[in-house]
């Protein structure tokens, strides 16, 4: 059978309790939703660290403080915001997204930006000042300059995306009240994630079962991390 | 450094590529083929164009908010592929509570509703939002608890009188405090009973029936369950039936009905009402209905159907009690 290696730790307890597909189509989903969101979060986040790490102006602090507090924004909250812009009765009800995979990726881009953002910003502001002027006294234009930033700054921003990821990935409140967490009749995920599949085996009191996906879900989280931590290593983004 | 540059924006075209194609192959999925073939976005123009011995509604998808009760014993998987091969469409059923799923109806949000609290669906065909009410099917509420039974409630045929006996032995009870059919039946009878649930021993939880079940056989407490949900979990659990309901010869106040209905596009005019009353009319046919019947989860039947009758019950249609005069 063709399996994930993820899967393939787990060949006994996979086979049994669920229908074929089932957890390929849930790891697919998951994988979808958080990697669209987070790649849409860092291209907002990373530009506007950048920024704010290289211009002053009033009321720096007081963005700081809204995006800190983002990053403990409560992921339920967030999924109800959702809701509320994507029900019918809401701004975008005409989209009809509720109850889609785009309505999950817009809950969790709003949940994975202010991590992004914050843990970007303290890379770009940790790079010291002398590898700007260098840059600059160089003869390098602004972006440049960004971009040498963004090179010295790779692993803290590499570890901002990481902690984006973890925590779309693994965050069930959102997707679970915008997503549905439906599944065609033939056990193929619409909207249905690991999170939300670990909750709906809890709920029935399956717990091995849950303990099961939850184990796939850390399995694909090192994974992630293991493949960004690597790409770091040799060099990634601007080598 | 342009050098430099142009990898950088190279990568970022490629990012923002690859987002387009995410996102053009999701719109091609939403509109519709996925329900009969995974493999995608090229068919899903062409065969909404040459699908000429597909009826018109192939590749709609109905929305139906439903309670944990019947998603989580596997009954509509079960049933809803014969609807779906029918008619070419996809079900999307959303489990919540009673009270949620109708709340996301009365949203705008669902296209059919098939819960089990006939005080909350009155209220939601009263308020407008439900039209062509049909009585489904049914199964009954028992009250489970440990084998030991601490409160001595064992064969009583009396709900209220278990229920009060629990009370006064001040017995640990979990309520699912979630505003769904079952936590509302189980206020009605706390309500029967003449008796007002406080204190230590009561305890709402706030979660689904195999979580209150769990909950329950953790702490040795009792709980009211609706009998399918007792009976897919009764495996993992040492709770066993205390009172029975009517099915197993018990009272009749703890029958547990099951509605469908649609929602009224007089007020929500993007619901697929088309395909919602399609649902209806397939799922009180007499073939669906026996389809019900004959669904088991533990060797055990789960839920009687009552669509299909000789003398039709007209109060089936209305609110409960409901005349012209009003």
């Amino acid at each position: 059978m063709p399996l994930e290696p993820a899967v393939d730790l787990l060949p006994a307890l996979l086979d049994s309790p669920f229908r074929e597909g089932y957890v390929s189509s849930i790891v697919y989903v998951s994988l979808y939703v958080s990697v669209i969101a987070v790649s849409l979060s860092t291209l907002v986040s990373v530009p506007v660290a950048i920024v704010m790490g290289f211009v002053d102006f009033r009321g720096k602090q007081f963005v700081k403080s809204v995006i800190n507090t983002g990053m403990g924004f409560p992921s339920v909250v967030v999924g109800l915001l959702v809701l509320f812009a994507v029900s019918n009765q809401g701004p975008l009800g005409s989209l009809e997204l509720i109850f889609t995979k785009e309505a999950m990726i817009m809950s969790q881009f709003v949940l994975a930006t202010p991590p992004i953002t914050a843990i970007s910003l303290a890379a770009v502001t940790g790079v010291e000042g002398n590898v700007r002027d260098a840059a600059r006294v160089l003869g390098g234009t602004r972006l440049d300059v960004a971009l040498v930033v963004i090179k010295e700054a790779r692993y803290g921003i590499a570890t901002a995306v990481l902690a984006g990821f973890g925590r779309a990935i693994s965050e069930v409140g959102s997707v679970l009240i915008v997503g549905g967490n439906i599944t065609s009749s033939d056990g193929i995920s619409k909207t249905r994630t690991l999170t939300t599949a670990v909750q709906l085996e809890a709920r029935q009191g399956r717990y091995e079962t849950a303990m099961v996906l939850g184990a796939v879900l850390v399995a694909i989280v090192l994974l992630v991390n293991a493949v960004v931590v690597r790409l770091g290593d040799t060099g990634g983004m601007g080598r | 450094m342009s050098i430099q540059r142009r990898r950088f924006i190279a990568v970022i075209g490629t990012g923002a590529l690859a987002g387009v194609a995410g996102c053009s192959q999701q719109s091609g999925n939403g509109d519709g083929s996925d329900g009969s073939d995974g493999s995608g976005e090229m068919d899903g123009s062409s065969s909404s164009d040459d699908g000429s011995d597909q009826p018109d509604v192939a590749g709609e998808t109905l929305t139906l908010t439903t309670t944990t009760s019947t998603y989580d014993t596997g009954l509509l998987d079960a049933i809803h592929p014969d609807f779906e091969e029918m008619y070419g469409v996809s079900v999307d059923a959303v489990a919540q509570g009673t009270g949620a799923a109708l709340e996301t109806a009365r949203n705008g949000d669902s296209d059919i509703v098939m819960v089990h609290a006939r005080g909350l669906e009155d209220e939601f065909m009263r308020n407008g939002y439900g039209v062509n009410r049909r009585d489904l099917m049914f199964n009954d509420f028992v009250i489970v608890g440990p084998t030991d039974d601490p409160a001595g409630i064992e064969g009583m045929g009396s709900a209220t009188e278990a229920l009060t006996a629990i009370a006064d032995a001040e017995a640990a009870f979990v309520s699912r405090g979630d505003n769904s059919g079952t936590h509302t039946k189980e206020l009605n009878l706390w309500e029967a009973a003449g008796t007002d649930p406080g204190g230590d021993w009561y305890q709402e939880i706030g979660g689904g029936m195999g979580e209150a079940l769990n909950n329950a056989n953790q702490q040795g407490a009792y709980t009211l369950s609706d009998r399918g949900t007792f009976i897919s979990q009764r495996s993992e659990i040492d709770l066993t039936i205390l009172v029975q309901g009517p099915i197993g010869d018990g009272p009749e106040i703890l029958a547990n009905p099951y509605g469908v209905m649609a929602v009224n596009p007089g007020v929500h005019d993007n619901a697929n009402y088309d395909l919602a009353m399609a649902y209806i009319g397939w799922i009180t046919s007499p073939g669906v209905q026996e389809m019900i019947s004959e669904y088991e989860s533990n060797g055990e039947q789960l839920f009687f159907p009552e669509a299909v009758s000789e003398n039709p019950d007209f109060q089936q249609y209305v609110p409960d009690g409901w005349s012209s005069d009003e």
